[in-house]
């Protein structure tokens, strides 16, 4: 049995392609007869993300088997000595993240069944996240460059579709193109850096893995490789909403809570991640500096966020807030060096469990209340029973209390911190407090106390509970795959080469169980009584400061997009009025300058030659009809000379 | 024997007559006459050359030429009567009605 489901996995992982094959069917088939079939065409997406799950299994299980890196692609393009392949690279990393992405994918499209019931795009909604699904394996597989970016760009398009989902609020629209530009200010360099690293392997390759030997190896110059590796990380700042860029990610949570569940905490936001970790031989063989500011971005962003993230009254924002912060937790591990690396995907994949289930679990409860805000719930243990145990699994996995997920990744990221990176080991602890009261906060306010909101809030429907169960399930159990006392069988799937990387301290994982504990406890004393305001407003200038989103998003408004916008808009205006309408202008005189030309000539040369034809053949005719009199005579006459001339002529008299 | 010169001058000058009658004279019957006139010095022609050249060719063309003549005077009398009938005139210049 075992042996038979070997050959069967190691015979699928040949056809990894089909996994990304099969939401961009279901996509096209929702998209054509979605509005046809029964149930508005959400059947596709869940039948193939279904099958694409049972695949990704199936891969994964090829390397629980212990097998090894599979590669295949076939010529997409050749310029020159340039070749770009379409294909697939499957190695551990990609297996796990296609489970990952599959399985939160699924739960999503099944969730959204209920979360986006008689919505008016809700054909459209489930095409466009089949798109990005498919869009996120490709990122995932992709053996080269090129491939990835392409996957790259088509999530960024589709996280703009999916924000801006409900576009008839201007609100919402904004916030998309907001999302849109941001990451967009992050790609270009992140292109730059792909066109580097192509260029400093003399145009010859966009194969990742070949330009990892080639960066192994030295042979190319170490300036090019950091000034590419900066460049690559401007796209995981963008992507991972890493600061400065950080800012789109909390207001794309305009968009429906479920795209906020996959794009925007499990996948999308994770692939900035995932490069980097894909990407990681150009890092760190690069010039020491440039971990050194992949650690200071995540330092600033992870403590930042979690502060910001302690203020909001929005579920969901409390929610992206920690997103960013959990993501900084993993860029600022990728800056430690291969154990990091190793711990950063760890925490990458029980993350995203987490955080789709902590998401979905605010939809559910949003869905209930009609409401975003913390002050309009309160007391939904009660009524909403299974929302609430799978919310405090989640809440507790991300807060990291052992045995949950989150316990076990934030373990492995301390440790690889505690060694030699004190700061950041400080750091990542104080955030790991601030990350246990913001969630306790955020259950305590949403979950006990007195409801404050409108209406009779219940339970939701089985569609939308369900992935609630399964995800739960996923957040208790995926920890263990990483734990070291159980051998950490994640690492060896993943990292067959490393897995003597990990392991366990005592005395850490003591200090981060008693950082969170220490977070728990504050926020149950500070915000189970009942209060009219909040306890931190007491921190008037912080709070403030908080407020205002550090004066970030104002500064770039003031200081960058007024600026740009205006400028930009007089010369436009400028340009419109004096270029564009001028050319308009001359190009309409010159035509009715040249109009007036051809009628001249229309009436003077051509009319005037009909007509002179005619009237020349008139005037000849009047003229001529005088020869014909009726008398035979004459004609004889005439007759008689016309014999004499030809008589003449032929004879040759003259 | 006559020489075929003066026949050949003879039959030109009667040709031209016969010209001249035909553009000239305003009767018709005298235009018809001019059309005999003509025909004849043809047959001068003929039969001077027919003798000339030992050949009975142009005597018998001739005779051809002059039952020919014969019966297109019978047509020719025949549209003259037909155009007294109608117009009280022979005048031929009276008759122009096939013009513009």
């Amino acid at each position: 049995m075992v042996a038979e489901a070997a050959t069967a996995a190691s015979g699928i992982i040949t056809s990894s392609w089909i996994v990304v094959l099969l939401p961009v069917i279901s996509a096209l088939l929702t998209l054509f007869f979605g509005k046809r079939t029964p149930g508005k065409g959400a059947v596709y997406g869940i039948v193939a993300l279904g099958a694409a799950f049972v695949m990704s299994l199936l891969i994964l299980w090829h390397f629980v088997q212990g097998g090894g890196t599979y590669t295949s692609g076939v010529d997409w393009f050749t310029i020159g000595p340039f070749r770009v392949e379409v294909g697939q690279y499957i190695d551990g990393l990609a297996a796990v993240m296609l489970v990952v992405v599959t399985t939160v994918s699924l739960c999503v499209h099944v969730y959204s069944l209920g979360y986006m019931d008689g919505d008016v795009r809700f054909t459209w909604f489930y095409v466009v996240l089949s798109l990005f699904t498919a869009a996120m394996l490709n990122v995932v597989i992709a053996p080269n460059l090129i491939q990835l970016l392409i996957g790259w760009e088509v999530m960024g398009v589709c996280s703009y579709l999916l924000i801006g989902h409900w576009y008839e609020e201007k609100q919402n629209s904004d916030a998309a193109i907001k999302a849109f530009i941001t990451t967009r200010i992050g790609d270009v360099p992140f292109m730059f850096g792909i066109f580097a690293l192509i260029f400093a392997t003399g145009f010859t390759t966009s194969n990742i893995s070949a330009i990892g030997e080639l960066v192994k190896s030295h042979e190319l110059s170490s300036a090019l490789v950091a000034g590419a590796a900066i460049l690559l990380f401007g796209g995981t700042i963008g992507k991972s909403a890493q600061f400065p860029l950080h800012v789109w990610l909390p207001d794309a949570m305009a968009g429906p809570t479920p795209v906020s569940a996959l794009i925007h905490a499990a996948t999308m936001v994770a692939a900035g991640v995932y490069l980097v970790g894909r990407m990681y031989e150009v890092f760190i063989n690069a010039e020491p500096w440039v971990l050194q500011v992949l650690g200071i971005i995540g330092a600033i962003t992870m403590l930042g966020s979690a502060f910001m993230a302690l203020i909001q009254d929005d579920i969901k924002r409390v929610l992206a807030y920690s997103t960013l912060s959990q993501l900084a937790y993993m860029v600022a591990s990728m800056s430690l060096g291969p154990a990091g690396r190793n711990a950063a995907f760890f925490h990458l994949f029980t993350h995203a469990f987490f955080k789709a289930l902590l998401f979905l679990g605010a939809g559910s409860v949003i869905h209930a209340v009609h409401s975003n805000n913390m002050s309009d719930m309160g007391g939904l243990r009660k009524p909403m029973p299974v929302t609430f145990w799978t919310f405090l699994v989640g809440s507790a996995a991300l807060a990291g209390i052992a045995p949950l997920a989150g316990f076990w990744s934030k373990d492995e990221m301390l440790v690889s911190a505690s060694e030699g990176h004190e700061l950041l080991f400080a750091i990542m602890l104080f955030t790991a407090v601030l990350t246990a009261f913001y969630t306790t906060r955020m259950v305590v306010q949403t979950f006990f106390g007195t409801y404050e909101g409108h209406g009779h809030p219940h339970e939701s429907p089985p569609s939308m509970a369900g992935p609630l169960v399964v995800l739960a399930i996923g957040t208790v159990i995926v920890g263990f795959l990483g734990a070291p006392q159980l051998h950490a069988p994640f690492f060896k799937w993943v990292f067959f080469d490393e897995p003597e990387a990990l392991h366990f301290e005592a005395w850490i994982a003591l200090v981060g169980t008693a950082a969170a504990l220490l977070g728990i406890i504050t926020a149950w004393k500070l915000y189970s009584p009942k209060r009219e305001t909040d306890p931190l407003r007491r921190f008037g200038g912080a709070w403030n400061l908080l407020e205002h989103r550090y004066y970030i998003d104002a500064f770039y408004m003031k200081g960058i997009v007024y600026p740009v916008r205006d400028r930009a808009s007089a010369a436009v205006y400028w340009f419109n009025q004096h270029v564009l309408d001028g050319i308009v202008n001359g190009a309409g005189a010159a035509a009715r300058g040249l109009a007036q030309v051809v009628n001249l000539f229309d009436r003077g040369v051509i009319d005037r030659a009909v007509n002179g034809v005619a009237g020349t053949a008139g005037a000849t005719g009047g003229l001529l009809k005088y020869i014909q009199s009726g008398n035979v005579q004459r004609y004889m006459a005439f007759l008689f000379v016309g014999v004499l001339v030809l008589a003449i002529v032929f004879a040759k008299l003259v | 024997m006559i020489r075929l010169p003066f026949v050949l001058f003879f039959a030109a000058l009667l040709f031209s007559a016969g010209v001249y009658g035909v553009l000239a004279r305003r009767n018709a019957v005298m235009v018809l006459m001019a059309i005999e006139l003509m025909l004849n010095a043809v047959n001068v022609n003929l039969v001077a050359f027919g003798s000339q050249l030992q050949d009975v060719t142009g005597q018998i063309f001739a005779l051809f030429v002059i039952a020919v003549a014969a019966a297109e005077v019978g047509i020719g009398l025949a549209i003259v009567i037909l155009l007294y009938r109608n117009r009280e005139s022979i005048n031929v210049d009276e008759v122009n009605l096939l013009k513009w």
